[in-house]
C-alpha cells in the first residue's frame, strides 16, 4: 500500500505524517497524531460528531481523505483551548448546560467556532443552520443553541 | 454494611438541607468533555497487538443452520481466529436466558450473528467474512406480534420450556409467548353497562432505534490462564460480568469490565449484546486484546431496539368523569430474542392504568417472540409505547362525554392513598400539581390564531407515570475515601451516561460528608474489580438508589473522622460536627482542617502515640419491601419501589398544504421527590422532550419481511437543530420520597414518556383528526388530512 508523505499543521503545530491514500482525515486525526476528541459517530458523513476546521472551514473529518490535506490547517476540539483558556464556545456551553454524554460536543463546538470566525453575530437561524449537521440525542439542542448566543456576545465584549 | 435505616437519614432534614443539595453545581466532567480530553471506549489505546472482529451475520430472517465452512477465512493472510457457536453452548440473557453468543442451529433476526473473525486490520477482517460459507434452509417468519402469539404461527424457540427464567417471568413454552403478564383488579366486565361513555381504540407502535451518537465498541481480552478482560461502551459492567461469566461458565471474579465514558445510552449498553462476541473471538486470540466496533448500519439492527407494539384499548367512564374500567391488550414484538424484553412486557402490565385511579382493570401484555431485532430496554421501558395510545384514549373519552381534558385528567389523576392497578397503595405524589402547572404554562384553554392562513393551531397535554423497572432487590454499593489533602474519591459502579450521575454522587458525598463540592472527585473509568457494584444504569434508579449508597457511604466517613476526633480530644461526638471541610467543636470550639487527619490520623495527647489511618466509608441500598405478584391477577403488596409522576402539554401549528407539524413550544412538569442538581433535571426533562418529539414526528424502523429498509441517518431521521422549539418550559415539582436521599427520586427516562401523545392530542386540536401509530411524519398527516376531507389533494 502507497504511503504519502505530508506535512500539515494541526493545533498550531507542524506535523509530517505518512498515510495510506484511503486514509480519511478522521483516521490520521485519531490513530496517528492520538488526537481523540474528534470522534467517530457514523464514518459517513451523517451525524457530525467528527467535524474539525480545514482552513477555516467546518468539514466532516470522515469525507475527507488526509492526502487532500497536505499544507492545511486543521483545528480540532483539542486546539480550541489557548493557553488554559477556554473558547468563549466551551465555556458558553458549559454555563449552559448544554453537555451531557459529551459525544457530540467535539464537533458542535468546531461548528459553532468556524461559524462565529465567519459570522460574529450569528442569528438563531444561522446558529440552527451551522449546527443542523451536528446530530445530539442527549439535550434537545436548546442549550448549545443558546450557548452559541452566549459565546458571541461574550466574543464581541472581548473584542 | 450500612443498613437501610441509616441509609434513610438524608430524609429527616432537621434543621436545613445541607450545601450543595439544590444547587445547580457545574457538571464535574464538563470540562474534560469540551477540550476533548474524556476518554471514550473507541479512544482507548491497546498497542500494535490489537487485532480486529467482524461479525458475519444472518441474511435471513429465519432459518436453520445447515452448513458453516470457515476454512477460507482461516487461510486469509492476516486472519487470527474465525469462531463459530460451536464453541460456545452457554446460554445469556438478563431476565430469561434465551440467546447463545453465536447462533448454533438456527438464525431468528436478520443480522444474528453467525461467526466471528479476528484479524490484524478492519478490513482484513470484513474480507474473512466474505469468505465464511453459510448454507441455511430458509423458514417461515414471524413478523407480527398478534400473528406470532397464535397458534398458526411457527414456533421460533421450541426449547422455551428449558430456557432459565426469573420466577416473575412466566413463559408459555410450545408457543411464541415468552411472558404474559395478567392485572386482573375489579370486575371489568360488570362495570361497562355503568359507564356514560367507552371508547375503544387500537394503536400499532413502530420500532425505534436509540441512536446513541456513540455507537458500541468493545475491547476483549481472554489470558491464558483464563482471565477476561472487557473494555466497552457500556452501563452495566457488572450486569456484563455476571452475564459474560454465566455464558463461559466461569467465576465472575475471573471477569473485569472497564467502562470509561459512555457517548449516550438510552438503554441500548445496558445488559449484553455485542460484547460478548468479542468476548468469544478473544478467547481464541492467545491473550491478544480483539477490538469490536459496530458500524452506524449494524448499530441500527444489531444492537438492542425499541420493540414495536399493538395495543388495545378499551375505557369507559360515567357520565361525571370518573373512569370505571380499563381493559388493555398488548401485544409485545419482543423479536428473535426477549432475555430483556420480558420484562418490558411486565413493566406496562402493572403499570396498565396509566397515572389513574381506576377501579376495574384487565390487562394482557404478551412479550412475542418474531424474526425482528432484539427489543431491549430504551429511555421509558415501554411506558413511552403504552401511554401514546392511552393518552390519546383518555383525550377521547373527555371528549365523550364533552369534558375537559385536563378537567378529566384532574378527576381521575393518581392521589396518595389510591389502590393502584398491583393493589399497592400509591405514595404521595404531586401529578395534580404537576397537571395544573403544566396547563397554566401553556395557556390551557386559550386559543391562538395560527402563524398563516394555511395553518391550523392547536395545544395537547397528557400525563405519565413510570416506576423503575428491574429486579426487586437490585442494589447499589458506594466507597467514599479521603486524600491527603482533605479531598474525597467517591467510587460508585453507576455509570455516566450523559445524564449527570456523577455530580449527582458527588454533590451527595460533598453534603453528607460537610465538605466543599470542589474538593470531591469521582473515580473513573468504572472497573469491576475496584468499583463497588452497582445492578445496572437503568430505569432512571441511580439517583435515588445510588444515591442512598453515597450518602451512607459519605455519612459512614463521616463518622469514622469523628469518633476519631472525639477520642484524640475527649469530647462527645454530639458536640462535633463537619463543616466545609473541617470538623469543629460546638463545645470547646476547637477546628481541625480534614487535611491533617484523612490519612495520617491524630496524635493523642501528652505523646501517647497515635490513633485513626485512612478513612474509608462505605455504604450499599437494596430495597427490601418489592413483594411478588400474584400469576393469574397481578395483585400483591407492593408491585415497585416508586413511581415518578408527570405531564407535558404542547402548542403544534399543522401546515394544510405540506401536512408538516411544527412543534412550537413544550412544557414539563414531573415530580422529582426534590432535584439535587436543578438545572440538571431541566436538561433532563428538555432532552427528553426533544427526544419523544422526534420520536413522534420522525422516527421508525421500516421493517419489511424482517429486513430493515433504512439503517441510516439520512433514512432514519432524528430530531436536528432545524426541528427544536426554543420555548421548551421545565417545572420541577417536589413532593419527597420517603426512602430517596433528600426525598430526591428519579427522572431521566419520564421526560419522554407522554410526548407523542400530547403531539398527537395537540395535532388532533389542530386539525379534528386522529391520525394514528406514529410517526406523525408530513405525508402521513397530510394523507390523512385528505381521507378526512380536510384538505383536497393537490393535482400534478
Amino acid at each position: 500500500m502507497a504511503l504519502h508523505h505530508i506535512t500539515l499543521t494541526v493545533n498550531g503545530e507542524f506535523e509530517q505524517v505518512d498515510v495510506p491514500s484511503q486514509m480519511t482525515l478522521l483516521q490520521m486525526l485519531r490513530d496517528k497524531l492520538a488526537l481523540t476528541g474528534t470522534k467517530n459517530g457514523c464514518n459517513a458523513g451523517e451525524c457530525g460528531a467528527c467535524t474539525v476546521m480545514v482552513d477555516g472551514e467546518a468539514v466532516n473529518s470522515c469525507m475527507v481523505l488526509a492526502v487532500e490535506c497536505q499544507g492545511a490547517n486543521v483545528v480540532t476540539v483539542e486546539g480550541l483551548a489557548k493557553d488554559g483558556v477556554l473558547d468563549p464556545v466551551q465555556q458558553a456551553i458549559i454555563n449552559h448546560g448544554g453537555v451531557q454524554c459529551g459525544f457530540c460536543t467535539p464537533g458542535m463546538l468546531i461548528s459553532a467556532r468556524a461559524l462565529l470566525n465567519r459570522n460574529p453575530e450569528p442569528s438563531e437561524d444561522d446558529i440552527r443552520a451551522a449546527l443542523v449537521g451536528n446530530l445530539c440525542r442527549c439535550t434537545g439542542y436548546v442549550r448549545i443553541i443558546e450557548a452559541v448566543q452566549e459565546a458571541a456576545k461574550r466574543q464581541k465584549a472581548l473584542n | 454494611m450500612i443498613r437501610m435505616e441509616e441509609t434513610m437519614t438524608p430524609n429527616q432534614p432537621a434543621t436545613s438541607v445541607p450545601h450543595p443539595i439544590g444547587d445547580s453545581v457545574t457538571r464535574v466532567d464538563a470540562k474534560e468533555k469540551v477540550i476533548g480530553a474524556a476518554l471514550f471506549s473507541d479512544d482507548l489505546q491497546f498497542g500494535p497487538g490489537l487485532l480486529y472482529a467482524r461479525i458475519k451475520r444472518s441474511p435471513h430472517p429465519h432459518a436453520l443452520i445447515k452448513r458453516i465452512d470457515t476454512s477460507k477465512a482461516q487461510a486469509l493472510p492476516g486472519v487470527k481466529a474465525v469462531v463459530t457457536g460451536e464453541s460456545f453452548p452457554g446460554m445469556t440473557g438478563l431476565y430469561l436466558q434465551d440467546r447463545h453468543i453465536f447462533c448454533r442451529d438456527r438464525v431468528r433476526y436478520v443480522g444474528d450473528p453467525v461467526a466471528g473473525v479476528a484479524a490484524v486490520s478492519e478490513a482484513i477482517a470484513e474480507q474473512a467474512v466474505e469468505l465464511i460459507e453459510v448454507e441455511y434452509e430458509p423458514l417461515q417468519g414471524v413478523f407480527d406480534p398478534e400473528f406470532g402469539a397464535t397458534s398458526e404461527a411457527p414456533v421460533l424457540h421450541p426449547d422455551l420450556g428449558k430456557y432459565k427464567v426469573q420466577n416473575f417471568i412466566f413463559p408459555k413454552p410450545g408457543t411464541n409467548i415468552s411472558n404474559h403478564f395478567r392485572i386482573r383488579k375489579g370486575d371489568v366486565d360488570a362495570a361497562w353497562s355503568q359507564c356514560a361513555a367507552i371508547v375503544e381504540h387500537s394503536y400499532r407502535i413502530p420500532h425505534i432505534q436509540h441512536v446513541p451518537i456513540e455507537p458500541h465498541v468493545a475491547v476483549a481480552k481472554v489470558d491464558e490462564n483464563g482471565k477476561v478482560t472487557l473494555w466497552g461502551t457500556s452501563q452495566s459492567p457488572f450486569a456484563q460480568r455476571n452475564l459474560i461469566a454465566i455464558a463461559l461458565g466461569i467465576s465472575q471474579s475471573d471477569v473485569e469490565v472497564i467502562a470509561p465514558y459512555v457517548g449516550g445510552g438510552f438503554g441500548c449498553k445496558a445488559g449484553v449484546s455485542m460484547e460478548a462476541l468479542a468476548v468469544a473471538v478473544a478467547s481464541k486470540t492467545k491473550g491478544k486484546p480483539v477490538k469490536l466496533r459496530l458500524t452506524r448500519e449494524e448499530e441500527f439492527y444489531t444492537a438492542f431496539v425499541r420493540q414495536g407494539m399493538v395495543a388495545h384499548f378499551k375505557m369507559g367512564c360515567d357520565a361525571q368523569g370518573r373512569l370505571l374500567a380499563m381493559q388493555n391488550r398488548f401485544y409485545w414484538d419482543g423479536g428473535a430474542y426477549t432475555e430483556y424484553g420480558v420484562n418490558i412486557t411486565r413493566a406496562s402490565g402493572y403499570s396498565s392504568s396509566g397515572p389513574y385511579d381506576v377501579p376495574n382493570v384487565k390487562t394482557d401484555s404478551f412479550c412475542v417472540y418474531t424474526n425482528h431485532p432484539v427489543g431491549g430496554p430504551m429511555r421509558g421501558f415501554g411506558m413511552p409505547e403504552m401511554h401514546t395510545g392511552l393518552e390519546q384514549c383518555i383525550d377521547e373519552l373527555a371528549l365523550a362525554i364533552e369534558m375537559d381534558p385536563v378537567q378529566f385528567r384532574r378527576i381521575n389523576c393518581v392521589q396518595g392513598g389510591d389502590t393502584l392497578v398491583t393493589g399497592m397503595t400509591m405514595h404521595p405524589t404531586g401529578l395534580s400539581e404537576c397537571l395544573d402547572k403544566a396547563a397554566k404554562a401553556i395557556d390551557w384553554g386559550r386559543k391562538v390564531a395560527p402563524s398563516a392562513p394555511n395553518k391550523r393551531r392547536g395545544k395537547g397535554i397528557a400525563a405519565m407515570w413510570k416506576a423503575p423497572a428491574m429486579s426487586p432487590n437490585a442494589s447499589s454499593s458506594a466507597k467514599v475515601a479521603l486524600n491527603e489533602d482533605g479531598t474525597v474519591t467517591v467510587s460508585v459502579g453507576g455509570q455516566d451516561i450523559g445524564q449527570g450521575s456523577f455530580t449527582i454522587a458527588a454533590q451527595m458525598a460533598a453534603a453528607a460528608l460537610g465538605v466543599p463540592i470542589d474538593w470531591v472527585r469521582v473515580a473513573t473509568p468504572l472497573d469491576t474489580n475496584y468499583s463497588p457494584y452497582e445492578w445496572q444504569t437503568v430505569a432512571s434508579r441511580l439517583t435515588w438508589s445510588m444515591g442512598n449508597a453515597v450518602a451512607a457511604a459519605a455519612r459512614d466517613a463521616r463518622q469514622q473522622i469523628l469518633e476519631l476526633v472525639a477520642k484524640a480530644w475527649n469530647e462527645k461526638i454530639e458536640d462535633l460536627d463537619i463543616v466545609d471541610g473541617n470538623v469543629i467543636s460546638y463545645k470547646s470550639e476547637e477546628t481541625i482542617s480534614l487535611k491533617n487527619i484523612a490519612i495520617y490520623g491524630l496524635p493523642l495527647p501528652n505523646d501517647q502515640g497515635w490513633i485513626g489511618g485512612p478513612v474509608l466509608g462505605r455504604g450499599n441500598f437494596m430495597p427490601t419491601y418489592v413483594t411478588g405478584l400474584n400469576a393469574e391477577t397481578g395483585q400483591g403488596p407492593r408491585a415497585v419501589v416508586h413511581y415518578t409522576t408527570g405531564v407535558q402539554a404542547v402548542e403544534v401549528e399543522v401546515d394544510l398544504d405540506t401536512g408538516k407539524v411544527q412543534v412550537l413550544r413544550g412544557v414539563g412538569a414531573f415530580d422529582v421527590g426534590k432535584a439535587i442538581n436543578p438545572e440538571m433535571v431541566k436538561a433532563q426533562m428538555e432532552g427528553g422532550f426533544v427526544q419523544g418529539m422526534s420520536t413522534a414526528l420522525f422516527e421508525s424502523l421500516q421493517l419489511k419481511e424482517g429486513v430493515l429498509q433504512n439503517p441510516s441517518f439520512v433514512d432514519y431521521r432524528i430530531a436536528t437543530t432545524s426541528d427544536v422549539p426554543m420555548d421548551i418550559q421545565s417545572i420541577i415539582v417536589e413532593v419527597p420520597q420517603d426512602d430517596g436521599p433528600w426525598g430526591a427520586r428519579g427522572v431521566g427516562e419520564h421526560s419522554m414518556v407522554p410526548t407523542v401523545a400530547a403531539i398527537a392530542n395537540a395535532i388532533y386540536d389542530a386539525i379534528g383528526i386522529r391520525v394514528g401509530a406514529p410517526p406523525y411524519s408530513a405525508e402521513k398527516v397530510y394523507l390523512a388530512m385528505v381521507d378526512a376531507g380536510l384538505v383536497k389533494e393537490m393535482e400534478g
